[in-house]
Order: C-alpha cells, then structure tokens, then sequence
C-alpha cells in the first residue's frame, strides 16, 4: 500500500460566505502530503455526503461559522451512517461556542478547532487519527 | 460478493471503494480490473484538456447537465474523472474541479472522481486509465476525463480518450503557439470558452488559421448527404491532391477536420451545439475505421506501459544495490558511458 495517500474532504456547508478558515487549512493540509479534496461554499449535509463517499476519503473537514453547527453535523453524521461511511472521520473548525463541544464529540466528530488553533495542531491530529500513528 | 461484483450491480460504495484500491495501485486493485475489463468498451470518452483556468471543469459541468437534463431520450449516466496535479515537493494536491460543479449535485447517474496526478507529467495520473476501465464497466455511458492544467505536451489524454476537446479562452498566445505542435494537434474538437470576453475573435482566427495550415487540401467527404462532414470545407483554402485517408468501404474517403465551437461555460451558451460535435466525432469515429484503429492504439500503448514498468521491476529484483552502485561508479568516473552501464546491468 505504498501509494496510499490520505484523503480529506474540505467542505463549507450553511450559508455564511467566509471561507478563508477552510482554504488555510486545505492548504496546509496539501503541504502535510494530503489530497485534499475542496469543494468550496454552500454546501448542503447532502452534498458533503455525496462527495465524500464518491471520492472515499478518510476525513472530511468541515468550517462553520453560522452558528448552525447542531443542524448540520448531526444530519451529516446520519448521512454517513446511511451511506455505510461511518469509518469517516469528521472534523469541525469555525466559530463553536464551548458547550457544545461536547455535544459535537458525543455525535462522533473526532475534533473541533475553534479560532487561534494552530494548522501544525489540526495537521496532526487529523494525521494520527486517520493513519493511526 | 466480490468488490467488482458489486460494483457491476451498481453499489457506489464499492464502486468508491474500488477507484481508491485501483488508484494505490494495490493488489486488490489489479484484481477488481481483471474482474472488471471484459465489461468495458461500451462507454464515450471525452477527454477534455487545455491551459489553466480555461474554464475546463465549468464546461464538463454544462455538458454533463446537459447530457443528463436537455437533451431528448434517455438521459446517459455520466461519469467524471478530474485530475489536478500534485505537489512535487510535498506530494500533496489539492482537487478542486468539484466547486465548479454544483449542477451534478443530487443526480444518481452521475459521479465524480477527483484526482491527483502523483507524479506523472502527461496531463493525467497513471492510473487514470484504469479508474476510467472501472467507471466504464460500472455502466457509465459517457466518461468525461478533465487533465490537469495543460500547456503544450500534455498530450497522454489522446491516449485515453475516443473524443478530446482542448479548451482555449480569448487572450491565449499568437498564432505562432498555435501553429506549434502539441496541445492542439491532439483537438478533436477546439472549443474557445469565454466566448463573451474580448478577442474572442483573434483567438478563433488564430485556431481556424492553425487547422488550414494543418488541413491545406480540399477533403472529399463521404457525399453531399452528410453534411455534418463537409461544412468545415469553407474553412479550407483550396488544393489539388485529395486525400488518402479511405472510409470503411473504401470508396469514399473521409478525414475529420476538427471545428472551432464557442461556448459560455458560465451560461451555458453553445453547450447543446458543443454536443452535437461531440455526438458528430463519435459517429464518425465509428463509421469510419478509426475507433478501431483508436482502440488497438490506446490498449497497445497500455500494455507497452505496463509491460515496462513490470520490466523494470522484474529487473530490480535481479540486479543487486551493490552492482547498480558500482555501474553508477563508473559513469561518475567517466570510465563507462550510461550505454555501456546499461550493457553491464542487463547483461
């Protein structure tokens, strides 16, 4: 399995335009050696899905800052399960207010990065979840 | 059930799960495209090429709406396979055709398939041609293959592809990148995207006046009841020696002389008349010898490809570090030339 690469998801779902966050980290997880798969703003939980499971990624990366995180991270997670992706690892970066942190990791998200985390942080996190090591 | 079994009865989980084993290049990879190759052959190719920020996956994303919304009788299934290129420092990419195509969200008969070239320098990844076997077999009728960004000699894609399209936009080089060869000699058809943008007209000139040069003689078609053959002949200055290139029954020989279509990919301006073309290529790709003669080429070079690379490694398996290190000391010291180095390795 030497031409293994780790794939990632970077999506944007909700209707807030900022997606800067999103681009940082795509960028910074390329330079990690990633494949990142990016498919920009207005996503639906529908559409994450759908591309996630055409392009069988190992994580997906999803920036919210809406405020409309427990809409759509528990529609997404379902998504999965229905798909038979739940091997999929979810991570949450945007504007999450600290009491529902715990809700999201109850849900399954592996991690969530609030403003300030650092992009060598979430690099290896993601790495050490997804490749286990 | 076997993976490609499952992938032959329309799972799009396994059919996922395949694209990723036959892109790693892994043994469980090879075996799915063992299962899978005798069901292929029946899909289009389209491959679609041309310089960065062309508007390459816009269009695919048009024509592939198209395909499955406009267009009269039963919709295709359509299958996209986007390469973007890898880092060659980190070996990292970053695919982003997907953002340009929205349209195909929520439609079952199509899927997507981003790629990273990992390497490979001719416009796709090595295995692309494998991954577009899977879709082909998986009962996609039309397969679009989007290159990475391309410039001159990016060319692999003819290869792949029955019909390619190489998309310019206005405000591409002179005529003299034009005439050049690479790129554009491999256009089965040229589409100029952008149509609305400034000098739209200089780059169609450009492109018309690069086919008279390639196609100066008067090209006798098939008869004067297809025209979809014969109206590029107003393009075409005048000559006196017709053409060789014979037709199935040798009587009335034909040659395909790519036309120069516009389109608005944003708007989807000339999409349906983008269509046409391609539906047009693909008949006469048929009608004539040439699929055929596309097909024995494209599976020839396949195998040449492959037959090299396990070459090379039935080869690696033989010659010990130790002996390769000393070849690669003598040509350090100049004592052998590299001819002679291959001489000591093989022999």
């Amino acid at each position: 399995m030497g031409n293994q690469k780790v794939r990632v998801l970077v999506a944007k779902p909700g209707l807030d335009g900022h997606d800067r966050g999103a681009k940082v980290v795509a960028r910074a997880l390329r330079d990690a050696g990633m494949e990142v798969i990016y498919t920009g703003l207005r996503q639906t939980p529908e559409m994450i899905a759908e591309s996630a499971l055409q392009e069988d990624v190992d994580a997906i990366g999803i920036s919210i800052l809406s405020g409309a995180h427990m809409v759509l991270v528990p529609r997404l997670m379902e998504l999965l399960r229905a798909n038979g992706q739940e091997s999929v690892k979810v991570f949450v970066g945007g504007i999450i207010p600290d009491e529902d942190v715990p809700r999201l990791i109850d849900m399954g998200i592996s991690g969530v990065y609030g403003p300030g985390t650092s992009t060598e942080r979430i690099v290896e996190e993601i790495r050490k979840i997804v490749v286990g090591n | 059930m076997t993976l490609a079994e499952e992938v032959l009865q329309g799972n799009r989980l396994a059919l996922a799960r395949v694209l990723t084993q036959v892109e790693n290049e892994t043994e469980r990879g090879h075996q799915a495209l063992n299962e899978l190759f005798r069901r292929t052959g029946g899909a289009h190719l389209i491959g679609v090429t041309g310089p960065p920020g062309t508007g390459k996956s816009s269009l695919v994303n048009q024509l592939a709406y198209y395909y499955r919304n406009k267009l009269v009788g039963k919709p295709k299934r359509v299958g996209i396979v986007a390469v973007d290129p890898s880092s060659p420092f980190t070996g990292g990419a970053i695919l982003g055709d997907r953002v340009r195509m929205r349209d195909l969200a929520g439609d079952n008969g199509v899927f997507i398939r981003s790629m990273a070239s990992r390497g490979s320098l001719g416009g796709l990844a090595v295995a692309t041609s494998g991954v577009v076997q899977v879709m082909d077999a998986a009962g996609f009728e039309i397969i679009f293959i989007e290159t990475v960004g391309a410039g001159q000699a990016e060319v692999e894609i003819a290869h792949l592809a029955h019909t390619t399209l190489v998309v310019e936009a206005p405000g591409m080089g002179d005529d003299i990148q034009a005439i050049k060869a690479g790129i554009l000699e491999i256009a089965d058809i040229l589409v100029v995207n952008k149509a609305d943008r400034p000098g739209v007209e200089t780059t169609a000139r450009a492109l018309r006046n690069m086919l008279q040069l390639a196609h100066p003689v008067p090209h006798v078609f098939s008869g004067i009841d297809s025209p979809g053959y014969s109206h590029h002949m107003v393009e075409l200055s005048d000559h006196d020696e017709p053409v060789s290139t014979s037709g199935p029954t040798g009587e009335a020989p034909t040659i395909w002389i790519p036309p120069i279509q516009r389109t608005i990919a944003t708007k989807g301006t000339g999409v349906v008349d983008l269509i046409e073309e391609i539906e047009r290529h693909y008949k006469y790709l048929k009608e004539t010898s040439e699929l055929g003669q596309r097909e024995q080429a494209r599976l020839k070079s396949e195998l040449d490809i492959l037959l090299r690379e396990r070459l090379v490694k039935r080869w690696r398996e033989r010659v010990t570090e130790t002996r390769y290190g000393q070849a690669v000391e003598k040509l350090l010291r100049r004592e052998i030339s590299p001819w002679q180095a291959v001489d000591y390795l093989i022999d």
